[in-house]
């Protein structure tokens, strides 16, 4: 357990040292959330109506961004033989590298949300619900993205190849999470959607660390 | 003590080396060596744990290494090719992981290096052979017994290479086991030769 939060706080300490990138992700959701307006038109309604998908969407793309750099980095420069050779298994590297992308990513991306939603004229009910779904949303993003980002790691144009093995991905998540604060928006419950999304939590808690893991062993060999 | 049976290892679909096979006593050490190539750093990998042999064992007192990788991994100091050094953190910081890891204090690590004085050095600012001497303070941080250094005195200088040699030693003298890959005579004598082609 030592290990783990050693890698975390590693983690974190290198994104600090780096906060121009999270910086960058943050703006990333903010700058295209408010393309939307301008392409659309501001007319409340068709805005206040589309606000959730927008939102998430634009959530989903800004946790892509880092992602190519959460292990790229610690490959090219050997970091990683050294975190795999720490005692701590693969999954364990793994799931402190989802909790890191989670802190820097997630949360910020959690934090900005609800003024994007409120600049978006989304009616106010359906706000807690939006961003209760992308509590879960965004820590099943974190787990889904580190799985694969670990898989494309090493891999020529992983960039390239990272969205797109990742997007299909977190569909489920898309359509429920944005469900969740479209139901509540219509003055229903988003309790269902929401109840999904948690089951999903819980499927991806366990998997989505161990297919990181094997992942990781596989790109230093 | 560290005994290879019969290894090999494939990389992709072409075979590296097969039927390996040597022991290495406790205060023992092997030094590798062979053309660019001939899969020295291949096989350290492998004696980490990093790369799983196609056939063969691995033993550790006896009893198979890598049953538990991950658990292997707390026997082995690994320097690679590359110092992952972060050029954005300190001297000192980079060393913070592998501190954590084992509660060993860095000051010392560092002054066995001769780095002490640049702790505070955001690591960009370090020459390569000062990058080189962070990467080996990491071995000093960890408590592994088995050290395996890939061209460990790459871009060092004389003072710095003869530092190693003692450090080196203390290792031994306490029942480390050191495998190296170099081309260059390393500071360690009595050391078994293993040549790869």
């Amino acid at each position: 357990m030592r290990v783990f939060w050693a890698v975390l706080s590693r983690d974190l300490r290198l994104s600090l040292r780096h906060g121009a990138d999270t910086l960058a992700t943050l703006l990333f959701f903010v700058v295209t959330a408010s393309l939307f307006p301008l392409a659309i038109g501001p007319a409340p309604d068709t805005l206040g109506r589309i606000a959730p998908g927008i939102v998430w969407v634009c959530a989903l793309l800004a946790t892509l961004l880092p992602l190519e750099r959460l292990f790229g980095a610690d490959l090219e420069d050997g970091s990683l033989d050294l975190l795999l050779l720490s005692g701590l298994p693969a999954f364990g590297i793994a799931a402190a590298k989802a909790a890191s992308h989670w802190l820097v990513t997630g949360v910020p991306l959690l934090l900005a949300a609800a003024p994007v939603a409120v600049m978006l004229r989304m009616p106010e009910n359906g706000i807690p619900a939006l961003l209760l779904g992308l509590l879960l949303g965004s820590v099943l993003l974190s787990l889904f993205g580190t799985a694969g980002a670990s898989i494309v790691l090493g891999a020529r144009r992983g960039a390239v190849l990272l969205p797109l093995l990742v997007l299909p991905l977190v569909t489920p998540v898309l359509i429920f999470g944005a469900a969740a604060a479209d139901a509540a928006a219509g003055g229903l419950s988003p309790r269902p959607h929401l109840l999904l999304l948690a089951a999903m939590l819980a499927a991806a808690l366990p998997l989505c660390p161990l297919a990181a893991g094997a992942g990781l062993r596989a790109a230093v060999e | 003590m560290l005994t290879a049976e019969d290894v090999a290892v494939f990389r992709g679909e072409k075979l590296v080396f097969s039927g390996f096979s040597f022991t290495v006593p406790s205060g023992g050490a092997l030094v590798l060596s062979g053309p660019n190539g001939s899969g020295k750093s291949t096989l350290l990998r492998t004696l980490a744990g990093l790369i799983r042999p196609a056939a063969g064992r691995l033993l550790w007192d006896g009893a198979d290494a890598l049953a538990d990788v991950a658990g292997h991994g707390r026997r082995v100091a690994y320097l690679g090719h590359q110092d992952a050094v972060k050029p954005g953190l300190t001297v000192a910081e980079n060393l913070r992981f592998a501190a954590t890891v084992s509660r060993r204090p860095i000051a010392t690590a560092l002054s066995a290096v001769g780095l002490q004085e640049l702790s505070d050095l955001p690591a960009r600012m370090l020459s390569a052979g000062q990058k080189r001497r962070l990467a080996l303070s990491r071995l000093l941080l960890s408590a592994a017994p088995l050290w395996l250094l890939d061209e460990p005195t790459l871009g060092l200088d004389t003072g710095s290479v003869e530092r190693f040699g003692g450090l080196l030693a203390t290792h031994r003298a306490a029942g480390g086991i050191v495998v190296a890959a170099t081309h260059v005579p390393l500071p360690l004598p009595d050391a078994a030769a293993l040549r790869l082609s």
